[in-house]
C-alpha cells in the first residue's frame, strides 16, 4: 500500500509542521486575533494527532509480520561521510510508534481544560514532541537516533520548567542535566563505533547505519567499555536504580499530560535501546553484565516499592512504581531468551497505557482539588462511583492482576529470569507483592473510607472528557491482558531473528 | 629562485582588492564626513564580498613570491568564510553605532584591514608573511576594541588586549627566531624539507615551536592563554565582539593547521601533546568559567573558550597518520557550523535594547518568551546548538571535531570534551530557562531588519533536517577538498 510513498518521514514530521503552521498563525495575526488561534491550537494539534494515529494504524495493518527486517525503509543521503537518514520499522520498533500516536492525542485532549496559560505554545512543544518520540523508534542511523533521542529533552525541558508545579526549575535542570550526562557518555561510545567501522569496512566507508554496525565484530575489550557507556545512557532514561532519582522530580513537577508522556513513552526509549543497540552491537558484553543487570533491576522493583509505599503524593507514588515496573522490563531483556525478550517488550508497551491512565487519573482530581496529597481525600466513592470502577481498573492493571496487561508482562519476564537465575524471579515475585500493597493501599486511602475532608463534598464525577481519555485506555487495557496475542504476534519473528543473532555472535566468540 | 612574474598576482586577488579599495574608502570618508560614512559601509560589505568569492571565482591554486603567499582550496574556502562573517557583522552593527552615537567610517576601514591581515595569516607560506599578516590584523583589532574612546570600560578592554597582546606577538617573534636560527630559513617549505631528514629534533626548534603555538593560542584565547577574553568581550563594542568572537579565531586557527600540517608535519610528536593540553585546559576552563557570569558578552567569552578547545582536539588528532585530513575537516566543520551559531547570537545580543540603551546582563532576557516568541525561539534554538543538544546542527560540529581523535588516539581526550560538554549544557540551559521560566523584565524595542533577519537565518540553518544532500553535500566536498589540499 505504502510503496514509494515515504510513510515513515510523513508520520514523524506531520506534527512538526502543524506545530510550524501553529506559529506562523500567531506570528501573522493581528494581536486581537491572537487569543482565537489560542483557542483554536489545541483542535488543530488534536486533527493532528489523530492524522497521525490513523496512518499508524495504516502502517501497523500493513505490517509484514512474517519477516524480521526492517519494513517501510528510507535512505536518503544527509550529513555525508556515511551518514544517511535511514527510516525503517520492525517488529520491536513498530509498536511504539503506535503507542505514541496514541497517548499523544489523548494528552492533548487531558490539557484542554487544565492548562491554564500560553496555550498556543503547550500545543506546539507537544507537537515537536510527538515528531521527536516517532523518529526515535524509526531512526534506523545512529546520528538520526541521536538526534531525536536527545532532541526529546528539548520539549520536555521546556514542558516541565513553563507549565510545572511550584518547584518546576529544579526538576527540569533535574531531568535534563541528569539524561544529558549518561548521553554524552553514549555518544562518545558512537563516535567510537562510527571510527571502528572505518577501521573494518576502509577508511571512507565508515558508517552510522545500525544495521551494518550490527554485522560488525567488536573485540571483547572494546565491547565492556562501549556497553558501558550506552548503558550509562539508557539507564538514566528507563530509569533504572540508582539513577532513578529525577524521575519523581520530574513527574510531580509536571503537568498532567507531561507526566504521561514521561511515563508512557520516555521511559521507554531505555528499553529500546537495549534492544536496538546494547544485545546486537555487543552481545558478549550484555551476557557478561547480565548479573549486574538482574541485581541492579531487584534491588530496583523491591526497593522502589518500598519507597512507594510511605509517599504522600500521589503521583510521586505512581512514579516510584513505574521505576518497580521498568525493573521488570530490564530483568527479561537480559534475560535473553524469547520469554524474557517478549515480556519486555510487552510489559513496556502495557506499562504505557496503565501508567499513562494511572496519571490521567491522578489529573482528574488534581483538576478538581488542585491537591495531589493522597492525606487530602478518602471516600470519594461516594461522590465519584465511576470514577472509583475506572481507578480501581487500573489500580488492578498495575498491580498485575490476570486478567489486564500488567500480568502478562509480568508472568513473561518473570519465567524468563527464572530460567537463568531462579532467585531473581523470586526477588521480583516478591516486588509484585509488594506492588499490591502500594496500589490497594493508595486505592483504599484515596477512594474508600469516611469522607473527612468537606471540601470533598459535591466533588463532581468524571465528565465526558474524561470519559473520552479513560475509555480507550481501559478497553486496552483488559483487551491485552486477555489477548496478549495481538502485540506478541507483531514482535515475535523480530525477537526470534534478535536472539538468533546473538546466540550466533555469542557461539562464534 | 622563482622569477616574479604579474601572473603570480593573480593568486592575491581577494587581498589586493581589499588593499586597493581601503585607501579610496579612508579618501571617501574623509572629504563626505558624516553622508560618507553610509557609503564607505557599503562599500565596504561589497569589498569583503568580493574578497570572499574572488578565491572560488578565480580558482588559481599556487604560490607568489617564493612560496610567501600560498593559496590553495584550503585558503580559499577559509578566506570565504571570514569574508563572509566580517561582511554579516559590519551590515548589523551600523543600529548599534547610530544608536550608541559612534557611527564613524574609520569602522569599515579598520574591518578591511583586520580581514586582510587574516587574508595574509591563512596563505602565509614563510615565517614573516605570516607575522606581518598577524599583526596587522592584531592592530586594527586592538583600535576596534577600544573603538568607543569615551567608555572606560572599552578604553579598557583595549589596552588590556594590546598589551597582552603585545607579549604574546613577542613570545611569537622569539619562536620564530629560534626556528630561523636552528633551520636556517624562513620559508615554510624549507623547514619541512630540513625537519624531514632528521632522526632526531633540536631542542631549540621545540622550544621555538612551543613559544609560536603559545602565541598562537593567545589569539584563539585557548586556556591558559585566555585571560584576556572575557574582560575584551565585556568591555569592546557589542558589534566589535561579534566579531572577535568569528573571523579571527578562524583565521588563527587556520595558520596553526597550516604550521601542523606543513613545516611541522614531520614532528608531531613535539605538538600533539602542547595541543592536547591547550585543548583540556580550554574545555575545563570555559566549561567551569561560565557558570558563574552574569553578562552574557562574558559568558559568550568563556563559551569561545570552550569551543576553541573542541577546535583544537580536531586539530591534536591531526597528528595521526590516518586521521590527518579527518582532523582538519572536522575543525572546518566544527568551525563553520560555530561562526553561524556565534554570528546569529550575537545578532540577538544586538537586539537587547530598551529605550534606555543596551543591555547586557542574562537577567535582562527574563520572560522573553512572553513579550517576544520570535526572538525566544531563536536564542533557544541557538543556545541548544552550542550546548550542543540534537536537533540541531551543533552537535554534528562536536561530532566531526571529536571523531578523528580516536585515529589518533585520544579516546579520553574525548570523553573529557563530552563531560565539559555537559558543564556548558548547564549556562545555556540557565539563559533558556531565564528566557522561558522568569517573568518578564524589560520589552525591548523593535529590532532593525538587518539583525532580525541575520538571528533568525542562522537559526533556521541549524537544523540539520535543512542540510537534505543539496546543502550538505557540496559544503562537504568543498571542505574536504580544502583539507587534502594541505596534504
Amino acid at each position: 500500500m505504502f510503496k514509494g510513498v515515504p510513510i515513515l518521514t510523513i508520520i514523524t514530521f506531520i506534527p512538526l509542521l502543524a506545530a510550524v503552521f501553529l506559529m506562523i498563525m500567531s506570528r501573522l495575526a493581528p494581536a486581537e486575533g491572537k487569543a482565537q488561534i489560542a483557542k483554536n491550537a489545541p483542535r488543530v494539534a488534536l486533527v493532528t494527532t489523530l492524522a497521525v494515529l490513523g496512518l499508524s494504524l495504516l502502517l501497523v495493518l500493513n505490517f509484514d509480520t512474517t519477516t524480521a527486517d526492517f519494513q517501510f525503509v528510507e535512505n536518503v543521503a544527509w550529513l555525508g561521510g556515511g551518514i544517511n537518514y535511514r527510516m525503517g520499522v520492525d517488529g520491536i520498533s513498530i509498536l511504539f510508534v503506535l503507542l505514541t500516536a496514541f497517548l499523544t492525542p489523548l494528552c492533548i485532549i487531558a490539557s484542554t481544560k487544565s492548562v491554564k496559560s500560553r496555550m498556543l505554545e503547550y500545543m506546539v512543544a507537544f507537537l515537536i514532541l510527538e515528531t521527536l518520540m516517532i523518529g526515535v523508534f524509526c531512526a534506523l542511523d545512529m546520528v538520526l537516533f541521536y538526534i531525536f533521542f536527545e532532541g526529546v529533552l528539548l520539549p520536555m525541558f521546556i514542558i516541565i520548567g513553563v507549565w510545572g508545579g511550584k518547584d518546576k526549575v529544579y526538576a527540569a535542570y533535574k531531568f535534563f542535566l541528569y539524561t544529558l550526562l549518561g548521553s554524552v557518555l553514549m555518544l562518545a561510545a558512537m563516535l567510537w563505533l562510527y571510527y571502528y567501522s572505518g577501521q573494518v569496512l576502509g577508511a571512507g566507508n565508515a558508517t552510522t547505519d545500525i544495521a551494518q554496525l550490527a554485522k560488525l565484530d567488536i573485540p571483547l575489550g572494546a565491547q565492556t567499555w562501549l556497553w558501558l557507556a550506552f548503558f550509562a545512557s539508557f539507564a538514566v532514561k528507563m530509569p533504572m536504580w540508582p539513577v532513578h532519582t529525577w524521575l519523581p522530580d520530574a513527574h510531580v513537577q509536571a503537568p498532567t499530560a507531561g507526566s504521561v508522556i514521561l511515563a508512557g513513552i520516555l521511559l521507554k526509549l531505555g528499553g529500546y535501546g537495549f534492544l536496538r543497540f546494547s544485545l546486537p552491537f555487543f552481545p558478549d558484553a550484555s551476557q557478561y553484565f547480565a548479573p549486574l543487570v538482574f541485581w541492579l533491576s531487584v534491588i530496583g522493583i523491591i526497593y522502589t516499592s518500598l519507597v512507594a509505599y510511605r509517599q504522600t503524593d500521589m503521583k510521586k507514588l505512581i512514579a516510584y512504581s513505574s521505576v518497580a515496573h521498568m525493573g521488570f522490563v530490564t530483568m527479561g531483556i537480559f534475560a535473553l531468551n524469547v520469554q524474557g525478550l517478549q515480556g519486555a517488550l510487552f510489559q513496556m508497551i502495557s506499562h504505557g497505557i496503565i501508567s499513562g491512565a494511572l496519571f490521567f487519573a491522578v489529573g482528574i482530581i488534581y483538576d478538581r482539588m488542585h491537591t495531589r496529597e493522597i492525606a487530602f481525600y478518602g471516600g470519594i466513592v461516594k461522590y465519584m462511583p465511576m470514577y472509583a470502577a475506572v481507578f480501581m481498573l487500573f489500580t488492578m492493571a498495575n498491580v498485575g492482576l490476570p486478567g489486564t496487561s500488567g500480568f502478562v508482562g509480568e508472568i513473561l519476564t518473570m519465567v524468563g529470569a527464572y530460567q537463568v537465575n531462579p532467585w531473581i524471579a523470586f526477588g521480583a515475585a516478591m516486588g509484585m507483592i509488594l506492588s499490591a500493597v502500594y496500589a490497594l493501599n493508595l486505592y483504599r486511602e484515596v477512594v474508600f473510607g469516611e469522607v473527612k475532608n468537606e471540601k470533598l463534598e459535591g466533588i463532581k464525577d468524571m465528565s465526558i472528557r474524561e470519559i473520552v481519555i479513560m475509555a480507550p485506555l481501559a478497553i486496552l487495557t483488559i483487551l491485552l491482558g486477555v489477548y496478549p496475542s495481538l502485540i506478541t504476534d507483531i514482535t515475535a519473528v523480530s525477537v526470534d531473528a534478535l536472539l538468533a543473532d546473538v546466540n550466533a555472535k555469542l557461539a562464534g566468540s | 629562485m622563482q622569477e616574479f612574474s604579474f601572473g603570480q598576482l593573480s593568486f592575491l586577488t581577494g587581498e589586493l582588492v581589499l588593499a586597493l579599495s581601503v585607501g579610496e574608502l579612508l579618501l571617501i570618508g574623509v572629504f563626505m564626513k558624516k553622508r560618507g560614512v553610509s557609503i564607505v559601509r557599503y562599500a565596504s560589505i561589497a569589498v569583503l564580498l568580493i574578497f570572499a568569492f574572488s578565491g572560488f571565482i578565480l580558482n588559481g591554486t599556487g604560490s607568489a613570491f617564493n612560496g610567501a603567499f600560498i593559496s590553495d582550496d584550503f585558503s580559499q574556502y577559509v578566506k570565504a568564510l571570514i569574508g563572509v562573517t566580517a561582511a554579516i557583522t559590519l551590515w548589523f552593527s551600523r543600529d548599534w553605532f547610530k544608536r550608541e552615537n559612534l557611527d564613524q567610517y574609520e569602522y569599515s576601514i579598520l574591518m578591511i584591514f583586520a580581514v586582510l591581515g587574516m587574508g595574509i595569516m591563512v596563505s602565509s607560506g614563510n615565517l614573516l608573511t605570516m607575522y606581518v599578516g598577524l599583526e596587522m590584523q592584531a592592530l586594527a583589532l586592538y583600535v576596534m576594541a577600544a573603538f568607543n574612546r569615551d567608555s572606560l570600560r572599552a578604553s579598557e578592554a583595549g589596552l588590556k588586549y594590546f598589551v597582552l597582546g603585545a607579549l604574546s606577538s613577542g613570545m611569537l617573534l622569539y619562536g620564530m627566531s629560534l626556528i630561523y636560527g636552528f633551520t636556517g630559513t624562513l620559508s615554510f617549505a624549507q623547514i619541512a624539507s630540513v625537519l624531514s631528514g632528521q632522526e632526531s629534533v633540536n631542542a631549540g626548534i621545540v622550544a621555538g615551536l612551543v613559544f609560536m603555538l603559545a602565541g598562537l593560542a593567545f589569539k584563539i584565547s585557548a586556556a591558559p592563554f585566555h585571560m584576556w577574553t572575557p574582560d575584551v568581550y565585556e568591555g569592546a563594542p557589542t558589534p566589535v565582539t561579534a566579531f572577535f568572537a568569528g573571523a579571527p579565531k578562524l583565521a588563527a586557527l587556520a595558520l596553526i593547521t597550516r604550521l601542523i600540517t606543513g613545516p611541522f608535519a614531520e614532528i608531531q610528536h613535539s605538538w600533539v601533546q602542547v595541543l592536547v593540553v591547550l585543548a583540556v585546559m580550554s574545555m575545563i576552563i570555559g566549561a567551569f568559567g561560565a557558570l558563574t557570569q552574569t553578562n552574557i558578552k562574558r559568558l559568550m567569552g568563556y563559551s569561545s573558550i570552550a569551543n576553541m578547545g573542541y577546535a583544537l582536539v580536531a586539530l591534536a588528532s591531526v597528528g595521526a597518520a590516518a586521521g590527518g585530513a579527518a582532523g582538519v575537516s572536522g575543525m572546518l566543520i566544527f568551525m563553520s557550523i560555530y561562526l553561524v551559531t556565534v554570528v546569529g547570537v550575537f545578532a540577538v545580543i544586538l537586539q537587547m535594547r530598551t529605550r534606555d540603551g543596551a543591555l547586557e546582563s542574562i537577567a535582562d532576557l527574563a520572560g522573553l518568551s512572553k513579550s517576544n516568541l520570535p526572538l525566544s525561539l531563536t536564542m533557544t534554538a541557538l543556545m541548544f546548538s552550542l550546548a550542543g543538544i540534537p536537533i540541531f546542527i551543533g552537535i554534528f560540529g562536536k561530532w566531526s571535531a571529536l571523531a578523528p581523535a580516536f585515529d589518533a588516539g585520544l579516546t579520553w581526550l574525548v570523553v573529557i570534551a563530552l563531560l565539559s560538554s555537559v558543564v556548558g549544557a548547564f549556562y545555556y540551559l540557565r539563559i533558556i530557562k531565564t528566557i522561558w521560566f522568569d517573568d518578564q523584565a524589560h520589552t525591548f524595542v523593535q529590532a532593525p531588519r538587518s539583525l532580525t533577519f541575520i538571528s533568525s537565518a542562522s537559526a533556521l540553518l541549524l537544523f540539520p533536517i535543512l542540510f537534505l544532500p543539496f546543502i550538505a553535500a557540496p559544503a562537504r566536498a568543498l571542505i574536504e577538498a580544502a583539507s587534502a589540499s594541505l596534504f
